[in-house]
């Protein structure tokens, strides 16, 4: 689904990513640990589109196309999804209206109708009760005034209503108490098909005891410097990001 | 990374104006120039009384010693005032039985602009006077009005069939030398219209002029006068487009409400008059003067504008708060884009005791555009227990465009409460990539963006003119969409 083979990026000048290489298949869910500043956000938002970021070498293929040839809003529209690690408030506009214009974005994309008012409103109910969203929330503006655990849960609600093929969520679990952490991480769960990917950027094993990864690659200095099972992720909370350097002679 | 972004902006604001198309009905126009003979003229062309020509005669001679004003942040190129059609009327006379009497062409025309006078007739609730340069063409509703004994025509069947009330009201809110623009209006105004609402009547219907500029090198010079009798309450919407033209069009309207013992009036304006082309070329000069007079105890006076048009826009709809516990409001959303500069705002005049204002201004600037807010909250001596809210937003998009607000106080008396709040925004590029990250194109983003920030004063405008609102929000901004 996801191919990134030796992708260099740089933001001013100065190289953030040193050769990234990474296959992602449907059905799995990859985890990418590594300490403050090893470039893991910078990844996802490279993956994204974010502008400011300069692609420098490398190539990564999504679905078997070349992602840097399409705009942000293609990649969302292909079934590429953020989470946000800071979402951003809109003022005024209402999480229904974004949503439906989203959503029928993507529909059109996919060559589907547009929904019906009503239809959407059901399809919106069905998965806000899915990923336990407060029902106001969906009435306010995109983010305005949200706390930062509402702001990451409506993150996981537009995942769900937009249904993309692979989800990246950064450090997701950043700043979530553990039962907001245990209704995101309930949500990406069900969320999960045979079909659909996601990528886990985190900091802590904490969000990994709920998402439990196929695969967990440790990211330092822009390079994914291990790649293992579950087990890594737990290895990695005992003895800290010291052990894989000294491990890999960094 | 900064000028990517500059360049989809410069993308999406550079749209050219969407309602250029002229209509060819023959005019019936006075000579080019501005003298007493000229005035003599528009009123014996008008049939009218002759405490009518007294009056413009009078503002004519004020106006001769009076200079244009230059305090505002604007770049007025000079004005040639003789070099004006002053009066041009459609040759085709109006007062027309039915529509099949109406100029082909002229009916054409309403329905580029998505209003068919046939459409609106059977749009239940609005009624429409519309006016086509300056005389006016078909007034509907006429008689569902009057048996509430509602009078809803132009000034000049007013200044005919009510001379009394045209006499007693006009010029009393907006005198004649009151500023160079209105003593101009006050000489030789053509036509508008004209609104009286009996005591303890609710106007059942909202009232809509569209309003229209159309033979070249005419000059507008629209006159509205709104008498809202004691306890009475009426809506009244005024929206405007205008064809595609070279030559700098001058505009100088004067629009004044009269509200008496507890009635309430509400004016809402869409105003998208041509703003010049995207290199600031032509465009229509729009200088208004509209005040409002809450005159009466617990009386209501209230402006909601969208004003996205016009090459130069100079534009303070005001109150004078002088019936006790009056209260005054003014919504106002100005977008100035391409080469376009807009000085506009409101005057809150506190009078009366316990008088209460509100001001939400929201400024959007694009292009090379400059975008100004100006308003001032004046208390006098005895006005006890005041109070004004002021919030005054401005939001840029790119980086060649100015935002500028010019907050007056003058305040008497100690007992006032004011308030005034004020933002600067740049559309942010998080923002947009938020957007573009859940599948929605960079235009539709800042469409979405711009209406979400001007929400607050879209939603005070009745419920048909918001969503043509957010259209042309859309459209002055957006290029292709819309």
């Amino acid at each position: 689904m996801l191919s990134i083979k030796n992708l260099h990026a740089s933001i001013e000048g100065q190289e953030i990513l040193k050769g990234i290489n990474l296959d992602v298949k449907p059905g799995e869910i990859h985890a990418i640990m590594g300490p403050n500043g090893s470039g893991k956000s910078t990844l996802a938002s490279v993956l994204a589109g974010r502008d400011i970021f300069e692609v420098t070498e490398g190539e990564v293929t999504f679905q078997g196309e070349d992602l840097f040839d399409k705009e942000p809003d293609e990649r969302a529209k292909d079934g590429l999804f953020l989470s946000f690690q800071y979402p951003v408030e809109i003022p005024g506009v209402s999480m229904v209206n974004f949503m439906r214009t989203a959503v029928n974005e993507i529909r059109k994309h996919r060559g589907q109708e547009e929904l019906k008012s009503s239809d959407f409103l059901k399809v919106l109910r069905e998965k806000k009760a899915l990923v336990e969203i407060d029902s106001k929330l969906t009435n306010r503006s995109v983010n305005e005034g949200f706390s930062g655990g509402e702001k990451k849960k409506n993150e996981i609600f537009q995942m769900a209503m937009l249904e993309p093929k692979l989800s990246i969520l950064d450090e997701t679990d950043s700043g979530l108490d553990i039962d907001a952490l245990r209704i995101v991480a309930n949500g990406v769960n069900k969320l999960k098909t045979k079909d659909n990917a996601t990528i886990v950027i985190t900091h802590y094993q904490r969000l990994l005891d709920y998402i439990v990864p196929d695969h967990v690659h440790i990211l330092y200095d822009g390079k994914i410097v291990k790649s293992g099972d579950k087990q890594l992720a737990v290895d990695l909370e005992q003895h800290g990001y010291e052990w894989v350097k000294k491990e890999m002679a960094l | 990374m900064a000028t990517e972004q500059d360049k989809i902006l410069d993308e999406v604001t550079k749209s050219d104006y969407k309602y250029g198309f002229v209509t060819e009905v023959d005019a019936d126009a006075l000579p080019k120039g501005l003298n007493e003979d000229i005035i003599r003229q528009i009123s014996a062309k008008k049939n009218e009384p002759e405490f009518m020509l007294e009056y413009r005669l009078e503002a004519y001679r004020k106006w001769l010693k009076m200079k244009t004003p230059n305090w505002a942040h604007l770049n007025i190129p000079e004005i040639d005032f003789q070099d004006i059609i002053y009066y041009s009327a459609p040759k085709k006379k109006p007062k027309y039985e039915s529509m099949d009497e109406v100029d082909p062409e002229l009916i054409e025309t309403f329905n580029k602009l998505g209003i068919p006078l046939e459409e609106q007739k059977m749009l239940a609730g609005v009624a429409v006077d519309a006016v086509m340069d300056s005389t006016s063409v078909k007034t509907t509703f006429k008689e569902t009005l009057a048996e509430k004994g509602i009078i809803f025509c132009s000034i000049s069947d007013a200044v005919q069939e009510h001379p009394d009330l045209v006499k007693k009201y006009l010029g009393t809110v907006v005198p004649p030398d009151d500023n160079f623009f209105a003593a101009l209006n006050s000489a030789v105004f053509s036509d508008g219209s004209f609104v009286y609402i009996p005591k303890g009547v609710r106007c059942p219907m909202e009232l809509s002029t569209y309003f229209r500029i159309n033979a070249a090198n005419t000059g507008q010079f629209e006159r509205t006068l709104i008498i809202a009798e004691d306890d009475s309450y009426v809506s009244y919407l005024e929206g405007c487009t205008a064809p595609m033209r070279d030559e700098n069009q001058l505009h100088a309207a004067i629009v004044e409400i009269v509200a008496l013992d507890n009635a309430e009036v509400k004016y809402s304006t869409v105003q998208n008059w041509y703003p010049g082309n995207s290199e600031g070329k032509g465009g229509i000069y729009n200088f208004v003067t509209k005040r409002g007079l809450a005159k009466g105890k617990n009386s209501k006076i209230s402006w909601t504008q969208v004003e996205t048009g016009s090459a130069i826009t100079w534009k303070y709809p005001s109150c004078v708060l002088m019936g006790d516990n009056s209260v005054g409001e003014f919504y106002s959303v100005a977008v100035t884009n391409n080469h376009q500069q807009a000085d506009t705002g409101t005057k809150m005049i506190h009078l009366g005791k316990n008088t209460k204002s509100t001001v939400v201004s929201k400024g959007i600037s694009a292009g090379k555009s400059q975008n100004s807010y100006r308003g001032l909250v004046k208390v006098i001596k005895r006005a006890d227990n005041a109070r004004n809210f002021s919030q005054c937003d401005s939001l840029l998009l790119g980086d060649k465009c100015g935002a500028h607000t010019f907050p007056y106080l003058t305040i008497n008396n100690h007992s006032a409460q004011v308030e005034h709040e004020a933002t600067t925004s740049k559309i942010g590029e998080e923002q947009i990539f938020y957007c573009n990250q859940r599948g929605i194109e960079t235009e539709d983003a800042i469409g979405m963006i711009v209406n979400g920030y001007a929400k607050e004063v879209i939603n005070k405008l009745p419920m048909e003119f918001a969503v043509e609102a957010q259209k042309l929000l859309q459209i002055s901004l957006e290029g292709s969409v819309g």
